[in-house]
This record gives structure tokens, sequence and C-alpha cells, in this order.
């Protein structure tokens, strides 16, 4: 459940160093995302009126900090390459889906497939995840403050996935070089994924996931979890392992 | 993909914006489904009525002008029974004060070509194919005030687009289903309630789990217990969501495939494909929002 944090009407179609604000409930979501194709670093959005829909956001490739007032549909801040997405709601299928760097943080919860395939950036999720959280992920950092679905972080390559609540089933299937931190329970372990010790160095960049996070948790209170390394390459001798 | 709206209403104050609240969600899940649809309303006045059973014919022409219709069947039920045939939208609705069984049989014998797509006291099933809001227009769903509703629009992937292939299947009184997702062996579950002497109106996927559902309610089962069994017996993909007289149920398969999400307040309980579909409902921004949790069986009574 989500409280929304109340609008900013403050300000109203000025530039720069002032905030635009969008009212998506009288103006098209690809006015949206067109001028903010067009945005120059270091200027402010907000979002008011999302209502669910999808692709909010996207592909935005300049610094920019926008703000979206309510939840959002599919796909929101995917391809992302530059600049702060803050949701104040819950986002649907695809948070932030391929995000290359950059930040996206999401106050609610966040649907299936939250950060899949991302290759770098933060994504941090206050709420839940659902199923499939970190998906294929190449080298974005996730924090979920909340608990994961199954199947999160299924063949991940590289990046780091923490989850301050519980994970469910099967998670990290498949993984590859990808480092997974969870503090409650884990309801399974997907194929080749096994506990880790806790170094010092995991403590440490724990402790900086965390604190990029905005998050209080002591990294003492998390175990690690990573490849076993046994199905890396592909052996008809693994076969029932797969 | 398909898309489905639901919205069962607790708060009586809210019945007589049943049909304009449904017909908002519904809005925003076309694009999930735009070949055809379908539509479920409960306890609609002027649709149905307390101590009549009513049933739900597909489409508006039945071969037979509406009131050589009535005449036929008041030849074979009671004077008593105040049977009434009315057309609605692209479907035509025949009511009786008689048992629903008994007006089956009356109907199936009156117009042997009908297909019945709706029965019961409290349901009006509407279906047909073209855009959703099309349909929902030409029924009025608008208008319509009730106690529960449910739609779908349909992106025909295991059967043909035809109205019949629609969504709801609604095969026992009062019970309507509603999937988006497909069945993997349905065929094989088809054949097993065959041999139970089940009879199928359709070549649906869907239509083998309403008949399933319908057979272990008919066994015994309530609701929650027929959903669970629902999930040990078929394989595939699915969010379903089923309604009966007064409760609404929504279950997802274990792998959570197909998009569900949630919102509860003390006025209402809705469902749907995507948050959109909810954005507008009044008191929103206070609702409990959740996506049901994979394989559980979720239900609301009234």
């Amino acid at each position: 459940m989500v409280t929304l944090t109340a609008a900013d009407t403050t300000t109203a179609n000025t530039k720069s160093e002032s905030a635009t604000s969008v009212d998506l409930a009288d103006s098209p979501v690809r006015d949206l995302n067109q001028a903010l194709h067009h945005a120059e670093d270091g200027q402010s959005w907000t979002v008011e009126n999302p209502g669910g829909k999808h692709s909010l956001a996207v592909g935005i490739n300049a610094d920019v900090t926008v703000t979206i007032e309510g939840h959002t549909g599919y796909y929101a801040a995917g391809m992302h390459q530059k600049g702060d997405v803050t949701i104040n709601g819950n986002a649907g299928v695809g948070l932030a889906e391929n995000i290359m760097s950059g930040r996206v943080h999401v106050k609610g919860d966040a649907s299936q497939s939250a950060a899949a395939t991302g290759h770098g950036g933060l994504v941090v999720i206050d709420g839940n995840a659902g199923a499939r959280c970190g998906i294929s992920m190449k080298g974005v950092d996730i924090v979920v403050g909340g608990n994961i679905g199954h199947m999160s972080a299924f063949m991940a390559q590289a990046g780091r996935l923490v989850v301050c609540g519980d994970a469910g089933d099967a998670l990290g299937d498949s993984i590859y070089e990808a480092r997974i931190y969870v503090k409650g329970t884990v309801a399974s372990l997907g194929a080749d994924c096994i506990e880790k010790p806790m170094k010092l160095e995991h403590l440490d960049e724990l402790g900086g996931l965390l604190a990029a996070a905005g998050r209080a948790d002591n990294p003492a209170d998390f175990k690690r979890y990573g490849s076993a390394r046994n199905l890396y390459h592909f052996s008809v001798h693994n076969s029932t392992s797969y | 993909m398909c898309g489905i709206a639901a919205l069962q209403l607790r708060n009586p104050s809210l019945h007589a914006e049943l049909g304009s609240l449904l017909s908002s969600m519904m809005c925003q899940i076309v694009d999930r489904g735009p070949d055809s649809a379908g539509l479920a309303v409960y306890n609609t006045p002027g649709l149905v009525s307390k101590g009549t059973s009513t049933l739900s014919l597909l489409g508006k022409d039945q071969g037979t002008p509406v009131d050589a219709i009535t005449a036929a069947l008041e030849t074979l039920l009671p004077a008593s029974a105040s049977t009434a045939v009315k057309v609605v939208g692209d479907t035509t609705l025949v009511s009786a004060a008689v048992d629903t069984d008994l007006l089956v049989k009356a109907v199936s014998e009156t117009l042997p070509a009908s297909t019945i797509i709706g029965r019961g006291e409290h349901v009006a099933v509407m279906k047909s194919v073209g855009h959703p809001m099309e349909i929902a227009a030409e029924h009025g769903l608008e208008a319509m005030a009730g106690s529960q509703g449910l739609s779908h629009t349909r992106m025909a992937t295991e059967s043909a687009v035809t109205a019949g292939g629609s969504h709801p299947f609604s095969v026992a009184d009062d019970l309507c289903l509603v999937h988006n997702g497909s069945f993997s062996n349905h065929a094989t579950i088809r054949r097993e309630l065959k041999r139970e002497g089940v009879v199928f109106d359709s070549d649906n996927d869907t239509e083998v789990a309403a008949r399933y559902i319908a057979s272990r309610l008919q066994q015994g089962d309530d609701l929650e217990t027929a959903l669970t069994n629902l999930g040990k017996v078929f394989d595939g993909f699915y969010t379903l969501v089923v309604t009966t007289a007064d409760s609404m149920a929504v279950v997802r398969d274990p792998i959570a495939c197909k998009p569900a999400i949630i919102a509860e307040t003390v006025d209402y309980v809705a469902m749907a494909s995507e948050y959109r579909a909810l954005a507008a409902l009044p008191g929103i921004e206070n609702a409990r929002i959740f996506e049901p949790e994979p394989g559980k069986v979720y239900t609301w009574s009234l």
C-alpha cells in the first residue's frame, strides 16, 4: 500500500532551474517523452496524474530529475541512461527495463521484471518487487526494501541485488557473476545458486549500496548468494541440472 | 493477451454506478484484447429480478420475432411464470418465474439453434465480436446498476474470434468465469468431462475451466476449493476471475505469467489486468493495492 505525497503545484511550464510540470490527465505520454528526450542537464520535471499509463519517462539521456506523482504502468523509466526518476507510487511490469546508468526510485511496490536486463545504474524499490526482479541483470544495482517474487535474478550476469525482506522461489537460477544479498528468508535457491560467505569486502559493498538507497539496515544481518559456477558452460552431463 | 476488469461493490450506495465504473475500467483494458468482449452484471434492475430465472442468449436475432418466442415459451411454461423476452444490445434475455433448468429446457425446445451464454437469478451475460467499448455501449453498460460486474476484452489465441468464444463463460446458475492466458491440457480435461456427461458449447479452452469449476461446485466444493482443484488439474497460463451470485474470486497460475492487480476499500473490491483500469475508481488513493500472489486463491463475498 502506498500513500502518495502531495503534488508539487508551485511551478508550471517554466524552464531550467524550476520544475516543469506535466499533467498527463490532459497531455499525451508521447509529448512528455519527446520533451524529456530534448531535456538539458539540470532540469527538473514533475509528472502529475500518471494513472498507470505505460512507458512513462523512458529513454532519458540527460541529467534531469523527474518526479512522477502516482502509480505508473508498464516499462516506466525504461532504457534509462541518465538522471534521476522518482515514482511516488507503485510501478507496473518492467520498471527501468534495460537501465544503463542513472537512478530510478520507486516509493511503493514494483510489479514483475523490475530492472530486467539492466546494464548499470541504481534501481531502488522501497516496497516489494514481484516475480523475476533483476532477471538477466547485466550490471545494474537493485535495492528492494521489501520482498521479491520468484525467479528473481534468473541468469543474472553482473551487478548486485539487495533484498531487505524475503526472496521467493528459485532465487538466482542459472546465475553468473551477479551478487545477491538477502536479509530475510529465501524460499528456495535456483539451479547453481548457493549461499556464499560474507567477507569484509561484501559487507563494505553492501553498506555502500544500502547507503546509496537511503536505508539504515545493518549489512551484517544479510546473507550473500551467488553462482556455484557449475553450469557456466553448456555440458550435456549437466542436463538434469538446468 | 486479454484484459480483465471486475468490480464487486460492498457499499450499496454505489450500486447505481456499477455500469459507469465498470465501463471506465473496461475502457483501459481495450488494447489488451480488441477483437471481442463480454460482460456480466449482477442484480441489474431491468435485466434480472429476484424470484425469476433469466437466460442470456447469444445474439439479438434468434431467427424468430420476440413476440413469437414469448408465445412459444408461454405454451411450455406455466401461465404464472410471467415469461418475458427482451433484446439488450446484441443479447436476447429470456426470463420466467420458473427453475432455471425448466427455462433452459423450454428455450432449447423453442430455439434449438440458440446459445445460452448466461443463466441464473442474478446474472445477465452479454458478449459479442468487435470493439469492446462499442459492445459495452450497444448493451448500455454505462447506465446499468448492480452489485458486481465482470468484463473481458479478448485477444484470441486458443480458438477462433467468435461471439461464442468471448468471455465470460457462464455455465451454471450465476457462475461466470473470465480468463487471461491459455490452458495447454484443456483437450484432455474436455474429454474427461465429456465422459462424465458434460456438454460443451464451443472449442474454447476457457469453457473447459468454466465447466470444470461448475462440475466441482456441483460435487460440493466451495469456490475456493474448486479453484484450488483447478490449479492441480489445469496446466497453462492463467489469471482467472470467477463470480457467483454473491462472491468473486481471483487466482493466478503458480508462475504468475499473466498480470493482475487488486484494489480493496471498504466500498469495493476491484480487480484488473493493469492498474490503469483502477486509476479512476473513487477513493483509489486510499485503497489497499496489491498484486495477487502466484497460485493463491483470493475470494470476497458480498
